[in-house]
């Protein structure tokens, strides 16, 4: 296998990594902590929105988030012919 | 039938599950017993993560501990779920295609000294007793209460039951019972919630009762915050400590969780690298139907509790209340001697102490369920615990026979040496787990922040070094990781041990407390690891191959 393809791959790999845990900060620390007082004065149904982010909302973006780094990740293997057979 | 007969009924059967899984899954080589052959489907790795990561205090103290913190609980619930999405996308693949046994394994090869497999045999070893103490300890205590045995007895059984399936199965009989725990304690946690947001916002899903309507028209959470509000209690949704330290402490948290190592040895036990990936979005899905529903469950029980014991005659309380009196977990002290029960957020004049652990255990009697939703709860304490203990109990063996015994002291033993080795140190594990349960040193619940703190501020970033970096060496990594160690244990030490009186926000160092301090302590570790790894030679050639190679999944 020739180097170059194996550093576009790992590039590829630290990029998405960095949109990702980009989202990951986003969702609790920046949304559930930092900013919890100003999103409060927002509702949605009977929560308030940044106590919403703190106990239920940044739980179900992690979830997604590492569903969505499975299926890029799969299709970066397969592009790279790195994938196990 | 009464709860008693129930318990003993649900209890027994899970219990004949349990042996029945561990006689079924006999480890036959090291391989299976440190890592389950790598043959564990992703799914089965998945809940048994769950069931590994969530201990007796996920499953008997998160919800109450939420229920008396408010928005703070919120720590907890991202700190604990956020962690996954950091094992998932910066540890698991990688230690997978490296592929061996254990997390000092990674540390000794990636750096190339017995110096630093040693640092981390003794972190994972200390971080692994004090969790596992805890974890014995919730079995003595689920033992006592529901089935009235006492709760030095009902460790003993639990010890009994662990050793059987540890020692005998190793991590192949862990895996397949803790899949089976899983199914236990998800089912017990679920059913009262279910019950409770039906009974109290008509809403059979926990997390959307918990923003729905109760029987009034008024929100939930609306109410609940101005009962706190009349109460003199700060208001729930909103935060109470500072944000740095929630900060903090969230992240302490969420780096302990990705550097536990009986969380990462998990993700040895699949076959690929694919499946380590996937399998860490199984098992934050597992837990996060857990994490998501236990405020929710915080919520109700606070607004249950309040309306069933504020301002009301102390002699009509209902009968589970003088029951709970009677364990001490619930104290009333009529100070105005008016009979009536004052619950305020006022020290001077609250007449009622509740301890936490209540919420979840008490919850389905306070709801008034049926008898068999309360025995299911028993079960499923157990089975959070006993998961937990023995996902710990094996990293001590592993530690002891793998990276002590085969890697430094005795390279030449035989398979069968080191697997006997390997049962010997787990039973070894199992009694002094044991011993720390029925003498409980004072401290295990500031332990707790110990344990993260540890994990945190040394296998974290020397980890995330070994992986992302071909640059950080042997003396940066060693240097890196006694900084961290020693700052975080100082400090926590000092506030927690020593000088407890001095545990306020103002002597705080920019108002972190203990719990958070592992974030400050990764930080620094991550500094000198660079700093000393600039000024000293790089690492050897065919350890920066490793790197390289542990980065492709083929």
């Amino acid at each position: 296998m020739p180097d170059q393809s194996h550093e576009a791959y790992w590039r590829t790999n630290l990029k998405y990594l960095a949109i990702l845990l980009s989202i990951w900060f986003l969702s609790s620390y920046v949304l559930g902590i930092i900013l919890v007082e100003q999103l409060n004065a927002i509702r949605i149904g009977g929560f308030k929105l940044g106590f919403w982010f703190a106990q239920q909302g940044s739980i179900y973006v992690f979830v997604i988030l590492i569903f969505v780094y499975v299926r890029l990740m799969n299709k970066l293997d397969r592009k790279y012919d790195v994938d196990e057979k | 039938m009464d709860v008693q007969t129930w318990t003993y009924l649900i209890v027994g059967i899970t219990f004949t599950l349990y042996i029945g899984i561990a006689i079924w899954s006999r480890a036959g080589s090291t391989s299976e017993f440190y890592v389950a052959g790598g043959h564990v489907s992703p799914l089965a790795n998945g809940m048994a993560t769950a069931a590994d990561w969530m201990s007796a205090a996920s499953f008997i103290s998160m919800a109450g501990l939420i229920s008396f913190m408010g928005y703070d609980g919120a720590v907890y619930l991202m700190g604990w779920t956020g962690g996954y999405v950091l094992l998932a996308l910066l540890l698991a693949p990688y230690l997978r295609k490296f592929g061996k046994f254990t997390v000092p394994d990674f540390v000794g090869d990636r750096y190339y000294s017995n110096t630093a497999r040693t640092v981390a045999v003794f972190c994972a070893i200390f971080v692994s007793f004090t969790y596992v103490s805890g974890q014995m300890r919730g079995v003595g205590v689920v033992f006592s209460r529901f089935l009235e045995v006492n709760v030095n007895t009902g460790m003993l059984i639990g010890m009994i039951i662990v050793f059987f399936y540890a020692v005998l199965g190793g991590m192949k009989g862990i895996t397949y019972t803790q899949v089976a725990q899983y199914c236990v304690l998800i089912f017990a946690f679920m059913m009262p919630a279910i019950f409770i947001s039906m009974l109290m916002t008509g809403n059979v899903i926990p997390q959307f009762g918990f923003g729905g309507t109760t029987a009034d028209g008024v929100y939930l959470l609306d109410k609940l915050d101005g009962l706190h509000e009349e109460l003199g209690f700060a208001a729930y949704t909103t935060p109470k400590k500072s944000l740095i330290d929630i900060y903090f402490i969230t992240a302490a948290l969420m780096v302990g969780t990705a550097g536990l190592p009986h969380v990462i040895v998990r993700f040895f036990t699949v076959p690929k690298v694919k499946d380590a990936r996937i399998s860490a979005g199984y098992a934050l899905i597992f837990i996060a139907i857990l994490y998501t529903t236990a405020p929710a469950v915080a919520a109700f029980a606070r607004t249950n509790l309040i309306n069933t014991v504020s301002n009301k005659q102390y002699s009509s309380m209902p009968e589970w209340f003088g029951k709970w009196e009677e364990t001490g977990l619930i104290a009333f002290d009529d100070k105005n001697g008016d009979g009536l029960i004052n619950y305020v957020g006022d020290p001077d004049k609250n007449e009622l102490t509740i301890d936490r652990d209540i919420m979840v255990l008490a919850n389905p009697e306070i709801a008034q369920l049926p008898n068999w939703v309360i025995a299911l709860v028993a079960a499923g304490g157990l089975a959070a615990a006993l998961s937990t203990a023995a996902g710990l109990l094996l990293v001590i063996s592993t530690s002891v026979a793998h990276d002590l015994i085969k890697k430094q002291i005795n390279p030449n033993i035989s398979e069968k040496g080191e697997l006997k080795a390997a049962r010997i140190s787990a039973g070894v594990a199992v009694i002094i787990a044991g011993i720390f349960g029925i003498y409980p040193p004072g401290f295990v619940a500031q332990v707790v922040a110990f344990a993260f703190g540890l994990a945190a501020s040394s296998f974290f970033p020397i980890i995330i070094m070994g992986i992302f970096s071909k640059r950080i060496n042997k003396e940066g990594a060693i240097a890196g990781m006694i900084v961290g160690l020693f700052f975080t244990s100082f400090y926590i030490i000092y506030f927690k041990f020593l000088f407890p009186e001095q545990n306020v926000e103002e002597n705080w160092w920019f108002g972190i407390s203990p719990e958070g301090i592992g974030t400050l302590g990764m930080i620094f570790n991550f500094i000198v690891s660079g700093v000393v790894s600039h000024f000293t030679p790089e690492p050897p050639k065919e350890v920066q191959e490793m790197v390289e190679s542990i980065r492709y999944p083929r």
